[in-house]
């Protein structure tokens, strides 16, 4: 809620142009790390964010799929992002983090190395995804922002998750 | 009132709500297929309940306000306002009646001709178009309709389904005007009714107290909280985790309330939930008095355990196919009373329902007495479908014929009645029981009746479950499933052996396909094991064997670890994982962890078993078991040489054992502290060497509180087999050998061993044989065919000082007394070939010189006719064949009783 005030109020201040066509202008992305890659999720969608969790393993599951784990009594499908976007596992990145998100009344976290910030970007520096894009990553994305010294690639969630089976 | 009734109020009055409302959308919309077909269809359901109720008033006004639906909805007939108005006439009226049903249980007398005649008007087009108010005095010649005369008759005849050949001409009959035309009695009514055609507001208003009574309540609303209080469940037990390791806080008082409160409130939504099955049953006498009606036969409904309660989700999944069952034996099962009559059996059938918890299931049964499954008719029903061929066909036993039953499109019935034999009936219902976690047995025997036993869960949220640890994971299994646990290790004889890579086990008298759970996972460090070196490698203290079974189809889960059962909240796994069969749904443990719950049917895939309930039948194996008299229960173990050895597991007391270190020396002998109390220990061979330190099985044998252990080496199994002694004989110690199992089996003289521990060990009854002074001159002739039974009984006999003579069989016997030798006893078994006991001692007292020496029968199986019997043809007395305390101590009273007798006459 914050993070939408805060959006509100920087398009008054800082694009008092933008501000005639409404709050259209700017969107809200909660910022991950993967790779060093950065990613956006509509901030919207996130529900949670976890520290490293006690995660169940799911024997036959696609590789994609963690495990389950429990969030507050519900039972929660965890999603290695990594291999959906067909990254390698690094030693490094082993501090995991996840984003919890709901999908079709079900929740599912996502495992990523680090949460970065909620980021109000501007419509106009959106792009739509390149044509060189991996298709892999061209299935789960959005779209990119262009951002100062970054660009961000927007997870299309729901994709995502029906990328696993 | 009948609970029937009331249930029927309350559904009837939330229906006529519904109509209501949809009567005034379709006024507005009277082009709207929907609704009219949703109208259609809820009229359509108040007449048929109307009918099964015998409700003949009710019924005959909704029949014909159907009528008109009918034809508004095949569009024959276009809605009008003064249709509709006419069909809320025919509401008012339903609802005016079901008023005076509320008040009374009864339908209240009244004549709705008038009504009927104006609604029949309109579905026959006969009515003019501006009549929308007919004066029923003007036209009184229309009026009467024979069926409206007659609503007692009419009422109770079977509606026929629209699909049913003879639907159109019942239709015919019943609707055109008689030609002859009767003034009907009350000719009041045409005002009421007239006066109704003002929109009876107040009417509608007015609710029923009986649907006020209970509240309706959406499932889901039970569900959410069922899940809420799942969850409340959980965090308490969190929190008293938390506060048992910190005492002594502030926190305890409160958290014991809390405690108790959830307890409680976890209880009453469990009870919200609860109905009793009779609920379920309810309707039953009913259809089983209508189905008899119909079917010409005499079926006797019995009911019992209709208190017993269960989840209503549970409830509603088996009320259909319980009433598609007891249907079914009724129609198939039930003969004609005449058929029943000619086989000796009571013309009046039954039928019986009963219902009981059984560790934490709940058992339905569903028996009856009559003609059970035809097994040719199945076999050839299997061959037409091409399920098996005739060879297969060949090996199945009856009872996996039967099973086929359980398949779609199988029905043998020779007709298709209105009642059941469409084929699309039993393997529904399997697939609906078994939907919940239930299992269906069916048991059948030609000619005296079928059992079907349901066993489903309780409930369907909260289930029992055994939490099982492969390659580090941790997996719920239902208890429901699980028949039992095996333990393999070293001590343990039960090996997994392997078939080209397929482990099976030897469970008692069959083999046990069997599964490594790590292996049909795929688990991350699960081991791949195709043989018996693999076995080897593994860790031989952690494996266990969980017996599953689906159906009849048992199979073994070999797992790493077995926990404790805990109760679970089943919660559906999430979508990304729906095709994952081996899963039926994950939960969260008391500790917090998620576990996911196998779903054995989908093991039992996996391990290549397909078709579940073609399977060897057990319970039927183990019935047949208990039904042949002439099987002995023997106890293999392995003691020295290779051969395995056999005793009667019946005179085995218990199973034990020891750590050859514990054992002692008293006077020379090895002796055992073993219940506070010595007991002498006997090594089955005297090489054995006691000095080991090892384990060793110990075969416990007690008398008169005197307890004795025989050493082996291992105990391998236990068998029911037909005891054949093939070779007598020759050592001490063996009776002789046998083939169990395929395998040349000694048959251990227990009474030797005995005897070298204690020479009296036989003695100490307190029944020293008569006349001390002669022991040994008491001469008993035992007669019985089985070897088996003349080696374990002799040594007894002579052990106790008789002199025993033996003979195979009574004729040989009868020849031995004719030849002039004295016997004081003779013990002869009843069941023999070429002569029985019966007839061996008719003929026997039918001598002089035999009509009083005191005969004693000897049987397996003691019938009271049996004892009458033998006392009749002059046995005097009735003895168990392996009681043998009661046989010895028989002999010497009727011997002490023979010498008073003559004492007093001398």
């Amino acid at each position: 809620m914050s993070a939408e005030a805060s959006g509100f109020l920087e398009t008054n201040t800082d694009d008092a142009k933008d501000n005639a066509t409404g709050m259209n202008t700017r969107k809200e992305y909660l910022s991950i790390h993967i790779n060093d890659q950065m990613f956006g999720i509509p901030i919207l969608q996130v529900q949670d964010v976890l520290g490293e969790q006690k995660i169940t393993q799911i024997p036959l599951a696609s590789s994609a799929i963690a495990g389950s784990l429990n969030l507050r009594g519900r039972i929660v499908t965890a999603i290695d992002v990594r291999k959906c976007l067909g990254l390698p596992r690094t030693e490094t990145t082993s501090k995991d983090m996840s984003v919890v998100v709901e999908h079709n009344g079900e929740l599912y976290s996502l495992i990523i190395d680090s949460i970065g910030d909620v980021l109000s970007l501007k419509i106009k520096d959106f792009e739509k995804n390149p044509a060189t894009l991996d298709p892999l990553w061209r299935d789960i994305s959005q779209g990119i922002f262009r951002l100062e010294n970054n660009l961000l690639v927007v997870l299309d969630i729901p994709k995502l998750l029906s990328t696993i089976h | 009132m009948d609970d029937l009734i009331t249930e029927f109020l309350t559904e009837t009055n939330e229906s006529l709500g519904e109509l209501d409302l949809d009567l005034v959308k379709l006024e507005q919309n009277p082009n709207d297929k929907d609704l009219l077909s949703n109208i259609f269809r809820l009229m359509h359901t108040i007449k048929g309940t109307c009918g099964f109720l015998g409700l003949p008033r009710l019924e005959k006004v909704a029949h014909h306000a159907e009528n008109i639906m009918g034809r508004f909805r095949d569009g024959e007939l276009e809605v009008t306002p003064e249709y509709v108005t006419l069909i809320f006439e025919s509401l008012d009226c339903i609802k005016d009646i079901m008023s005076a049903i509320e008040d009374t249980g009864e339908e209240p007398a009244g004549d709705d001709s008038d009504l009927i005649e104006r609604l029949d008007a309109v579905y026959e087009g006969r009515d003019v178009k501006t009549d929308n108010a007919p004066e029923p005095a003007n036209e009184p010649e229309q009026e009467p309709v024979s069926s409206a005369l007659e609503p007692d008759e009419h009422g109770f005849t079977p509606t026929l389904a629209p699909s049913h050949p003879d639907y159109h001409k019942q239709q015919q009959a019943e609707e055109p005007p008689q030609p002859e035309q009767e003034p009907v009695a009350e000719a009041s009514p045409p005002k009421e009714e007239v006066k109704d055609e003002e929109p009876p507001a107040e009417k509608v208003e007015k609710t029923s107290a009986v649907a006020a009574q209970s509240l309706r309540v959406n499932v889901d609303v039970l569900e959410d909280l069922m899940t809420m209080v799942s969850e409340l469940v959980l965090t308490r037990n969190q929190l008293l985790q938390t506060a048992r390791h910190n005492k002594e806080t502030e926190f305890e008082a409160p958290l014991q309330r809390l405690n108790h409160v959830v307890s409680e409130l976890q209880e009453g939504v469990m009870k919200t939930r609860m109905q009793p099955i009779g609920n379920a049953w309810s309707k039953l006498p009913r259809i089983i008095r209508d189905l008899s009606m119909e079917l010409g036969k005499k079926i006797d409904l019995k009911m019992t355990g209709q208190d017993t309660e269960l989840d209503r989700q549970v409830l509603e999944m088996i009320k259909d196919p319980l009433t598609h069952m007891v249907r079914n034996s009724a129609d198939h099962g039930i003969e004609m009373p005449d058929e029943r009559a000619a086989t000796g059996k009571p013309e009046t059938g039954s039928i019986w329902l009963n219902a009981y918890h059984e560790g934490g299931h709940i058992i339905i049964e569903i028996k009856d007495d009559g003609k059970g499954l035809n097994t040719e008719k199945i076999k050839e029903k299997i061959l037409n479908n091409g399920l098996a061929t005739a060879e297969e066909l060949e090996a199945m036993s009856a009872q996996q014929i039967h099973q086929h039953v359980f398949k779609a499109g199988f029905s043998t019935a020779e007709k298709v009645t209105a009642v059941s034999g469409r084929g699309v009936g039993m393997d529904v219902v399997r697939t609906n029981i078994e939907k919940i976690g239930g299992s269906i047995e069916l048991l059948s025997k030609e000619g005296e009746g079928s059992t079907f036993s349901i066993k489903i869960p309780l409930t369907l949220a909260i289930v029992s479950a055994l939490i099982v640890e492969a390659a580090a994971e941790k997996f719920a299994i239902p208890q429901l499933v699980v028949r039992e646990l095996v333990l393999l290790n070293e001590k343990s004889d039960n090996k997994v052996e392997f078939i080209k890579g397929s482990p099976v086990l030897r469970l008692r008298d069959q083999l046990l396909p069997l599964v490594y759970l790590d292996n049909v996972l795929s688990l991350q460090g699960g081991k791949s094991v195709e043989s018996e070196e693999d076995v080897e490698s593994l860790d031989p203290e952690n494996q266990y064997i969980v017996v599953t079974q689906i159906g009849a189809y048992l199979f073994g889960i070999i797992v790493d670890k077995v926990f404790d059962t805990e109760e679970i909240v089943v919660k559906p796994v999430a979508g990304v994982l729906k095709e994952i069969e081996m899963f039926s749904g994950n939960t969260i443990l008391g500790d917090g962890s998620v576990i996911m719950i196998l779903d054995p049917a989908g093991i039992a895939k996996a391990s290549g078993e397909l078709e579940a309930g073609e399977s060897r039948d057990t319970e039927q194996e183990e019935l047949e078991a208990s039904i042949a008299s002439d099987k002995t229960s023997l106890l293999l173990f392995k003691a020295g040489d290779t051969a395995p050895k056999a005793v009667p597991l019946s005179l085995v007391a218990r199973l034990e054992e020891i750590k050859l270190t514990d054992i002692e020396y008293s006077d020379d002998k090895a002796v055992i502290q073993y219940r506070d109390e010595l007991m002498a220990l006997i090594p089955f061979y005297p090489s054995m060497d006691l000095n080991a330190d090892a384990r060793k099985p110990v075969l416990v044998f007690t008398d008169n509180g005197r307890s004795m252990g025989l050493i082996i080496d291992s105990i391998l199994d236990i068998v029911d087999i037909v005891i054949d002694v093939q070779l007598q004989g020759t050592t001490p110690g063996l009776m002789g050998s046998a083939i169990i199992d395929g395998k040349a089996t000694d048959i251990v003289d227990i009474g030797h061993y005995l005897r070298s521990h204690n020479k009296d060990w036989f003695k100490t009854h307190g029944d020293e044989p008569y006349g001390e002074k002669d022991a040994g001159s008491t001469r008993i002739l035992l007669v019985d065919d089985s070897p088996f039974f003349r080696n374990m009984l002799t040594p007894l006999l002579k052990v106790a000082g008789y002199n025993v003579t033996t003979m195979e069989s009574a004729v040989d016997a009868l020849k031995v007394c004719e030849s002039g030798e004295r016997f004081d006893m003779i013990i002869s078994d009843i069941e023999m070939p070429e002569m029985d006991g019966f007839e061996f001692a008719e003929k026997l007292r039918a001598s002089n010189d035999w009509k009083d020496t005191p005969l004693l029968a000897l049987s397996s199986h003691a019938t009271p006719q049996d004892i009458d019997r033998g006392q009749e043809v002059g046995f005097s007395r009735y003895i168990a064949k392996f009681d043998k305390d009661t046989l010895l101590s028989t002999i010497n009273q009727t011997l002490v009783d023979i010498s008073n007798d003559t004492r007093k006459m001398s």
